[in-house]
């Protein structure tokens, strides 16, 4: 049984008759460990560059699409429907000039947006991708990936206060303040599918909505728990700081909140961490609520390509809709945001939890 | 605890304050306790252009005041100098006026529209409100060649007569405005995020508005019954059928309500014209074909491009997009006016702010900005 994807390239291997020979040789020097982590950063070398795809993709997607939305026709020049613009734009901000302002403290201004962006890419360590396509399975993977999320905040603290300049410390406090009021009900509402589960394990999770009531309805938690998957979308999108919660950028209040400071390649790090948050956070509500890479079975295919077809599928639809959202709504005001996740999303989520906690024990499912 | 102020510098380069306002604000955390504005950064000069340019020359420069909405301004002007001169203008070329400057109310309110919207984070309107601008500005185009610097309105009556086609397009515009309109309503006004934003937001009672004196849709959106186009009619407007629109609550979302409704009346009166504009003289043909002459003629088949009023001075105004557009002309009796005053809707609205957002928040701030509607250009100048 292959349960993640240090396993899935060592299947591989050997499905080509080529593992035992590599295996052989390393042995024959006794450093074992060495082919271990060999194939460790070649996981690693794969996430990264699917995460660096994904982000130019998306931008470009985001574009496009807000363009369609708008009665525009969006980039067009770069490439077939300007598919390179991604492209054109990294070089543009990697020949940009890496700007560090007199008055800003330059080690923490400096590290601030690869904390940002490493704290991001962590996220997709326990995300299943597909059947078995999991970096790790770890036994805490809900809790780690709230925990983790909850690095970003202290990031862009970080970032706002080191630029010494107004509009970027307001942005991070925002930011913080919306984090953390966002967080709670994220957790709770997270928690009342765990009490479903049994597990934080996000392969458990996945499992356990595979399969179908009735024949027909799929048993993903959408259905069980329809309020905490709305919540849970709705934290998420404030989580992701995208309208109508954006306020750690907040541009016409702000210049651009946190990262007003920001030129270069260090802005280029918190453009990749804001898209890359959006498909591991998509990735996350699907894991949660929408079936993971759950999916009728096609035959002749293998199961971990059908899997991973799913997921992405699935993800796309919830970033079509974060998308969507950005394009015709307003931003909310920072207090109402305050408002709405303490006063309403809070019980709310409590409701919820305490609702499925009743269900669970009673035995009704 | 006590706690310190923070003197932040809103401006003059940032997102939302329209072009190069500053306000300086003294904040209590998100808090406004005290905002001042600053104004100045785009001020051209353009009274004292006016003391050194002649009558006629004069014109293009009030384009750039209110470069949103310019045909008023162009009419206002003209306007101030016919009423000093006395010269009569003939009817087409009035209906011409009114249309042209109808048009540009409906899109003074399509980018105010968009641009409230994007102030608020959505950024969709303002494409759709361009979209529309297009059109109109096409029709412009068709008209004078210029798409937002007309310098078409003349003393005795318009540049150029209507284009072959222009009726056309004009009615295909009132056509499709009327949906459109049903879709930004449907984009807008139902949505909760800009409710939330916009309702009790900005509160300016009617007495202060008055006091402040606030004119246009923006004093109209505090309940005060006063449109310049009904309290003292000029052009044509008193055989047009329309009505001031207006609503009581004076906050951020009334003012926008105010202009929604005004975009629908002003297609209103733009089907009125286009039914009923009358055939005739428009003054363009032989314009600037004239000797200098001196004292303006009477014969307006022709007009001079220098004259010379007697001495007398004129304050005339006209209910421009933005509110209370007054010229003050005097004149010496010699070829340049002696002094050229303009009271822009834009400044006069823009005093009472500082009332509007004190204890509210910056987001606030920007929403309540954002429905009063300035140009920098008409604010300085």
């Amino acid at each position: 049984m292959i349960t993640n994807a240090y396993e899935l390239i060592v299947a591989i291997l050997s499905a080509i008759g080529v593992y035992d020979m590599i295996l052989g040789y390393f042995q024959d020097m006794g450093m074992e460990f060495i082919l271990k982590v060999i194939i460790v950063l070649v996981e690693i070398a794969v996430l990264l560059v699917f995460v660096l795809l994904t982000v130019m993709f998306l931008s470009w997607l985001e574009r496009k699409m807000f363009a369609v939305v708008q009665a525009r026709y969006g980039p067009m020049v770069t490439g077939p429907r300007g598919l390179f613009q991604p492209i054109a734009d990294g070089i543009k901000l990697l020949s940009k000039e890496d700007i560090i302002p007199a008055t800003a403290d330059r080690w923490i201004f400096t590290l601030a947006p690869y904390i940002v962006f490493v704290s991001v890419l962590l996220v997709y360590i326990p995300l299943p991708f597909g059947e078995s396509l999991i970096v790790s399975d770890l036994r805490v993977g809900l809790l780690y990936i709230i925990a983790i999320s909850a690095v970003t905040p202290v990031s862009i603290l970080l970032a706002g206060w080191a630029s010494n300049n107004k509009y970027s410390l307001m942005g991070a406090i925002r930011a913080v303040a919306q984090d953390i009021s966002y967080t709670i009900p994220l957790a709770i509402t997270a928690i009342a599918v765990v009490v479903f589960v049994g597990s934080l394990s996000t392969v458990d999770i996945v499992n356990a909505q595979q399969g179908y009531w009735f024949g027909i309805i799929p048993k993903w938690f959408i259905f069980l728990q329809p309020l905490g998957f709305i919540l849970f979308l709705i934290a998420c999108i404030a989580e992701m700081g995208r309208i109508p919660f954006d306020f750690q950028e907040s541009e016409q209040e702000l210049v651009a909140g946190f990262f007003t400071e920001y030129s270069g390649m260090k802005f280029a790090m918190f453009f990749l961490a804001e898209y890359a948050h959006l498909f591991a956070v998509s990735g996350i509500i699907v894991t949660i609520f929408l079936g993971g890479w759950t999916g009728p079975a096609i035959p002749i295919i293998p199961i971990q390509i059908t899997s991973l077809i799913y997921f992405i599928i699935k993800t796309y639809a919830v970033i079509f809709f974060a998308m969507w959202l950005r394009d015709t709504v307003p931003r909310v005001r920072i207090d109402q945001l305050l408002h709405i996740g303490w006063k309403i999303m809070i019980p709310l989520a409590l409701l919820n939890l305490l609702v499925a906690a009743f269900v669970v024990t009673a035995g009704v499912i | 605890m006590e706690t310190e102020t923070l003197l932040l510098n809103m401006g003059p380069v940032h997102p939302s304050t329209h072009g190069v306002l500053r306000f300086k604000l003294r904040m209590d955390g998100e808090i406004i306790r005290d905002c001042q504005i600053v104004v100045g950064y785009l001020h051209r000069g353009t009274e004292k252009f006016g003391e050194m340019k002649t009558y006629l020359q004069f014109i293009p420069y009030t384009d750039r005041l209110d470069y949103i909405a310019a045909m008023p301004n162009n009419y206002a002007y003209v306007k101030a100098v016919e009423e000093l001169a006395g010269i009569e203008v003939p009817l087409r070329a009035e209906y011409i006026r009114v249309l042209v400057m109808e048009l540009n109310r409906i899109i003074n309110h399509l980018v105010m529209m968009g641009s409230l919207l994007l102030d608020l984070g959505g950024s969709t309107m303002i494409m759709y409100g361009f979209r529309e601008r297009e059109t109109a500005l096409q029709m412009y185009e068709m008209l004078c060649g210029a798409r937002m610097t007309f310098n078409y309105v003349k003393p005795g009556g318009v540049r150029e007569d209507l284009p072959e086609g222009f009726m056309p397009k004009l009615n295909e515009f009132i056509k499709d405005m009327e949906k459109r309109i049903v879709d930004y309503e449907e984009l807008v006004n139902g949505n909760e995020i800009f409710l939330m934003r916009t309702k009790n937001i900005g509160v300016i009672s009617a007495e202060e508005a008055i006091n402040y004196g606030m004119t246009g849709p923006s004093m109209r959106g505090s309940g005060v019954d006063y449109d310049i186009r009904k309290v003292e009619p000029y052009s044509i407007y008193s055989d047009l059928d329309f009505k001031a629109c207006m609503c009581r609550e004076g906050d951020s979302y009334a003012r926008y309500l105010v202009r929604v409704d005004e975009m629908r009346e002003s297609l209103h009166i733009l089907r009125q014209i286009a039914d009923t504009i009358p055939e005739g003289k428009t003054v363009n043909q032989r314009y600037g074909m004239a000797p200098n002459t001196g004292a303006p003629s009477s014969v307006m088949s022709y007009f001079p491009r220098i004259f010379t009023p007697a001495e007398g001075e004129v304050y005339s105004r006209i209910e421009a997009p933005k509110g209370e557009l007054g010229f003050f002309v005097a004149s010496d009796g010699t070829t340049k006016p002696y002094r050229v005053k303009i009271r822009s809707p834009s400044f006069c609205n823009l005093v009472a702010l500082p009332k509007m957002v004190l204890g509210l928040k910056i987001p606030d701030l920007i929403a309540a900005f954002g429905t009063i509607d300035i140009v920098l250009g008409d604010v300085d100048r």
